[in-house]
């Protein structure tokens, strides 16, 4: 046997594992889940199709696409929020915090994923409501003269989503940031440039594809997400992760709940080919 | 010798002969079966482990039996309207002539013509209460909430709050509107949309029963629509403000009933845990069960519970609310469909 084959064989064999795993645990759901997607249910008996009389109802249906743009404009806004408050966060812990300190700033950074997700959004539910530290604070300061509905809002639900990811986007663009080289900033302030035209021109390019890479994770965990718009958002809209557990909780309809998973599932490959396809021309 | 008796003594501590475990009884629940003061009492007189799984919404239970095998569950706690839907699936067994005594029961509460299919009885009635108006007396008149009118009048707005369910809270609107529950089909759904929609704008929040119990409890909602003494009553000593009534419209009674499942391994001990929950002690003891509370199906459950529970469950007042209680609506699968959708627009708008 040449030496190429034994080769290929060895490798086949260390790839192996890793093919069965995702054959058996993402293929084969995968599949499931998409001829699911095109049965219908009937009265109360899932019939088999196939059929696209899901995908059109979730185009058609004034309320299932409603919760596609309220998940896409929560998600955006909370990437959006979350990459402008972490970038700055992330440069401070990395620039200008001593190194030994360094370490604990990170710790402090990370310190929320310790508790549990459901328990954290719980949390906010009291302090943003009406008798809430914060609108306490904001009547007892005499900011406000009364309090305002936040929880049970959009905004709560932003505000949950916020404090979780800005932590995730802190620690992607960190790593990103501790790997530049000190000399691109000196160079430029060599020639001429401002502390601001440093960071601005030189630095914040930099690290874009860690920003990339940390925005594309924030947006598939919070596009994805039940917990925190069931808990903060007081079902006063539907985001798609809720509209799919409507269907399963409620309706027993697995059908449409397939179609609905498929079709966050669309939405996530879109971003991850967008992004994918903007990392690949920064290399360029 | 040493290494069997070694292997032996690991087998049993990794649990993998179970020779000496007890024997177990599955039930399929909803949460206030899973307070161990209700399961110990017949643990220890039985000699027998209950596993639990709690479940919410009939079609979440009815799932759970579909992707389970035979044998797998063996008691289960239903809708009462609901069981004649859980038979025609093939998910209980008929129980046995004469296994279980309604005679001390709330003869409204019975409900034979739900609990049973074609004359076989496959379930039996074992809680109830209503879904009616439940608020802070505190900080909303209680006179106010001797009408459903109230809630559209103006006068709370963004100061109630509405049960996610949307079976009960239909019901409750359609008593607002003058339609019996009996009578909500397709077309009487339409009148529903316009009044359903004004109770969202009206509203400040829709909330499953954990954040409507703390939307209460916290002071973020002064009425809940849909609530009742299945809410304000576990909170009662925390916070004796919080209380219940049912509107001159009316309010909708629920009743939750337990049968064995079909395809049970263990029918005897099966029926013998629905003969407690059923006896006076478990009634008692469900009644005040530490998730919910609710009025016990047997009467002579009453001489097991306190005075002032009986109190807090409005013992006295029960034949005035018996009479005054509407049963949920039993919408056909196209029905409860529209409802669905109805509702899904609601949460939308």
């Amino acid at each position: 046997m040449s030496i190429e084959r034994i080769e290929k064989r060895q490798g086949a064999t260390l790839v192996a594992p890793a093919l069965l795993w995702t054959l058996v645990f993402f293929v084969l759901p995968f599949l499931a889940m998409a001829l699911m997607s095109l049965s219908h249910l009937e009265g109360r008996s899932v019939v088999s199709g196939p059929d696209l009389r899901n995908y059109a109802k979730i185009f058609t249906e004034p309320s299932l696409l409603k919760g596609i743009a309220v998940s896409l404009e929560i998600t955006a806004l909370v990437t959006v929020i979350s990459v402008a408050l972490a970038w700055p966060l992330a440069w401070i812990i990395a620039t200008r915090i001593p190194v030994r300190w360094r370490r604990l700033a990170l710790l402090l950074a990370v310190l929320p994923f310790w508790t549990s997700y459901v328990v954290r959004s719980y949390s906010w539910a009291l302090v943003l409501g009406e008798k809430g530290v914060v609108m306490n604070a904001l009547v007892g300061l005499g900011m406000l003269s009364e309090p305002v509905q936040i929880m049970a809002t959009r905004s709560a639900t932003v505000i949950g989503f916020v404090h979780f990811f800005v932590m995730l986007l802190t620690l992607t663009i960190y790593s990103n940031l501790i790997q530049l080289s000190p000399n691109y900033a000196r160079a430029a302030e060599d020639l001429g440039a401002s502390r601001w035209q440093v960071i601005r021109l030189v630095i914040l390019p930099l690290t874009l594809p860690g920003v990339v890479t940390g925005a594309f994770l924030t947006f598939v965990l919070c596009i994805g997400d039940y917990i925190t718009p069931q808990i903060l958002g007081g079902n006063n809209e539907l985001t798609l992760p809720q509209l799919i557990m409507l269907q399963l909780g409620r309706r027993g309809d697995y059908p449409m709940a397939s179609a609905l998973s498929l079709v966050l599932m669309l939405i996530v490959t879109l971003a991850y080919l967008a992004c994918a396809r903007w990392l690949k021309m920064e290399r360029v | 010798m040493t290494f069997k008796r070694t292997c032996a003594a690991a087998a049993l501590l990794l649990g993998l002969v179970p020779a000496a475990q007890a024997e177990e009884l599955n039930a399929l629940i909803w949460c206030d079966h899973a307070d161990p003061e209700l399961l110990e009492p017949f643990e220890k007189a039985h000699d027998v482990r209950v596993n639990v799984k709690e479940y919410e919404g009939t079609a979440a239970g009815l799932t759970i039996l579909q992707q389970s095998r035979p044998g797998d569950w063996d008691v289960m706690v239903i809708d009462a309207v609901d069981v004649a839907r859980a038979v025609e699936q093939g998910y209980l067994a008929p129980l046995p002539d004469g296994a279980v005594s309604t005679a001390d029961y709330f003869p409204q509460v019975v409900l034979a013509d739900h609990n049973s299919v074609d004359g076989k009885t496959y379930a039996v009635t074992e809680k109830f209460g209503y879904n009616t108006l439940a608020y802070n007396k505190a900080k909303v008149d209680p006179k106010d909430m001797e009408s459903l009118a109230t809630l559209w009048s103006g006068k709370y707005d963004g100061r109630i709050a509405v049960y996610d369910y949307y079976l009960p809270v239909l019901g409750l609107v359609g008593l607002a509107e003058g339609i019996d529950t009996a009578n909500l089909d397709a077309a009487a759904l339409e009148k529903l949309r316009d009044p359903l929609m004004k109770l969202k704008a009206a509203s400040k929040q829709v909330s499953d029963v954990v954040a409507s119990q703390t939307a209460l409890a916290t002071g973020e909602v002064d009425v809940l629509i849909g609530g009742g003494e299945w809410l304000t009553a576990v909170l009662h000593s925390e916070n004796p403000d919080l209380d219940w009534t049912i509107p001159k419209e009316g309010g909708l009674l629920w009743a939750q009933s337990i049968g064995m499942v079909e395809g049970t391994q263990k029918p005897e001990l099966a029926i013998e845990f629905i003969k407690y929950i059923t006896s006076p002690e478990g009634q008692a003891r469900l009644a005040t069960s530490s998730c919910y509370w609710g009025m016990p199906a047997n009467k002579a459950a009453g001489d097991a519970l306190s005075e002032d529970e009986k109190a807090v469950l409005r013992w006295s007042d029960q034949a005035d609310y018996l009479a005054r209680a509407q049963l949920y609506p039993v919408p056909d699968a196209q029905t409860d469909s529209a409802m669905q959708d109805l509702w899904t627009d609601m949460l939308q708008n």
